[in-house]
């Protein structure tokens, strides 16, 4: 190939990324830089996965605090538990014997809904956007709702995002949680949330969420809707991949059905053949 | 008759009243006997229904051969491009240079063809757009005004501009199908090429793009926007298993390799990591 055509080839351009060829293969990186750090040179054995999470997302080192914020929040939403719907996602790709793909791939499906999921955090966010601190805002954002797309693929939004439409008070791992990243220095947002609670859920008529905590978390630590979507996306899979895992071990007898569960409202009967 | 829907319940009561009783109409399984998708009995009423026929009855409740034929045709002429190149196939070939599995590919590529620049939003956008300027044209409306409304509040018309190329390969094989099938003088597909017209005389010089004409179709057809959002779901699939296959047939790994010079980075210099 010669070098004007090299010149032409199309390339991937990136910020995160730089790469130097090993001598013998200009397919493989002798080298690899993420926002400058050499990855294998200088980050492995000095950096924590979370550190460099945040390299990937924000391409600069994070503070101690936020490493703590984003530490704690991951660690809260690592596992969801066998009842969640993302996590039940993978378990019935479990004990069906699916590829382990496929229960990840059915956990982040389910998991990036307007319920519970992903896809409310990022509403959650843009309200954080839109409203601050400010509660005057949220009574109103609450109550006027932004209009709803009707050519969006999504689902109309039918509760307060960050909120659990479904709930009574609001659980005590939820206040948990939040008491635990409100205590982190400069995280104002968490703490006015923890003030503003109350006020909060009566506006929504439902509990705060651990999807409202997520927004509010992202929110503080400066992430973008679509990182924070990304974000709780990625940091819910564990528990996904070891529920799953472990369904798969004791086979499907073991795990519900919903056998009697199931009543057919417009059952035509057994028929004969028409 | 489903019940569900009109509970009062809030709360932990509504789940409690849902717990291991769910009430459908749609479809159940009746293990060793039968199987009822929307009443009728699979094996016995819609045994020689074509899988678009059922396809479509599941999404609308109702049997519609004509209208499952156009779906098909048009998802075969439009959407099932078997190109590796292409975003959502790529995604399929990519898989199969890595020797993952078939399902896994088609389901990654079902799963990104429901893109912004391409695919499903466009294809639900567009059907969206149609109706809505249907209605302001009632109104008296001029498409003048309908375009230019739309194109402030999104930037850009759904259905029209294309992304590589200007011109839309598949609209006369698109109108010679329809013809055929006596679907070609909808009210909608001539709103389609009406809006076209506008914006083709403007300085965007959009022209129409297949999914506002399949989206004409649909609309012409008496679809509603999630109807015709949820049938499209599966229409690229034409395209993506071909894209898969034509990799799993060459040595793994060799599907556009990029080596490290394709890498533009655009990163900070080197600097080291300080605890």
């Amino acid at each position: 190939m010669s070098s004007q055509d090299k010149k032409d080839r199309e390339q991937i351009t990136t910020k995160i990324w730089r790469e130097e060829a090993e001598p013998d293969n200009p397919f493989a990186a002798t080298a690899s830089y993420c926002a400058g750090y050499d990855v294998y040179g200088d980050l492995l054995g000095k950096v924590s996965f979370i550190e460099y999470l945040w390299l990937l997302f924000k391409l600069d080192p994070p503070s101690k605090a936020q490493v703590r914020t984003l530490e704690g929040l991951a660690v809260a939403l690592a596992n969801p538990g066998p009842r969640d719907t993302s996590v039940r996602g993978a378990m019935n790709a479990g004990v069906g014997g699916s590829t382990h793909a496929a229960a990840l791939i059915a956990s982040i499906s389910i998991g990036a809904g307007n319920l519970g999921g992903a896809r409310e955090v990022f509403t959650a966010m843009q309200y954080w956007q839109q409203c601050g601190t400010d509660i005057d805002s949220w009574i109103n954002i609450i109550k006027n709702p932004p209009l709803y797309d009707t050519g969006d693929v999504w689902p109309e939004m039918e509760h307060t995002p960050g909120f659990d439409p479904n709930g009574a008070s609001c659980p005590k791992p939820v206040r948990q949680l939040l008491n635990h990243l409100a205590n982190i220095e400069h995280n104002d947002e968490l703490i006015w949330l923890q003030s503003n609670r109350l006020l909060l859920e009566q506006q929504a008529q439902s509990p705060l969420s651990f999807s409202g905590i997520a927004a509010a978390t992202f929110f503080t630590l400066d992430f973008k809707p679509e990182e924070a979507e990304m974000l709780f996306l990625l940091l819910r899979l564990p528990g996904a991949a070891a529920h799953a895992l472990e369904q798969e071990r004791m086979g499907w007898n073991r795990y519900p059905f919903f056998g009697a569960g199931l009543t057919l409202t417009d059952d035509p009967g057994p028929s004969t053949k028409k | 008759m489903n019940t569900q829907n009109n509970t009062s319940l809030t709360g932990p009561e509504l789940l409690s009243h849902y717990e291991d009783n769910w009430q459908t109409a749609m479809g159940a399984w009746f293990p060793a006997e039968r199987v009822v998708l929307r009443g009728k009995d699979l094996f016995t009423e819609l045994n020689d229904y074509s899988w678009m026929e059922y396809i479509l009855f599941a999404v609308t409740g109702k049997h519609n051969p004509r209208l499952a034929k156009i779906i098909e045709g048009l998802s075969l002429l439009t959407t099932s491009y078997p190109d590796p190149r292409l975003w959502n196939n790529r995604i399929a070939a990519l898989a199969g240079t890595t020797r993952s599995t078939g399902a896994l590919a088609v389901s990654a590529g079902v799963a990104a063809s429901e893109a912004t620049i391409y695919g499903l939003k466009p294809i639900k956008g567009a059907l969206n757009f149609l109706y809505q300027a249907a209605e302001k044209k009632k109104q008296g409306i001029s498409i003048e005004a309908i375009v230019k409304e739309e194109l402030k509040a999104k930037r850009c018309i759904s259905g029209y501009g294309r992304p590589l190329t200007d011109e839309d390969e598949r609209i006369a094989p698109g109108l010679r199908f329809l013809a055929k099938m006596d679907a070609d003088k909808g009210e909608y597909l001539k709103l389609a090429f009406e809006i076209e017209d506008y914006l083709k005389g403007t300085r965007y010089k959009f022209k129409m793009n297949i999914a506002a004409f399949n989206a004409a179709t649909a609309a012409d057809a008496g679809m509603t926007a999630d109807e015709y959002y949820h049938t499209s779901t599966i229409a690229f699939i034409g395209g993506i298993l071909p894209s898969h296959l034509s990799t799993l047939s060459k040595p793994e790994g060799t599907f556009y390799p990029l080596s490290v010079d394709r890498i533009n980075s655009t990163s900070v210099t080197k600097r080291s990591w300080v605890n």
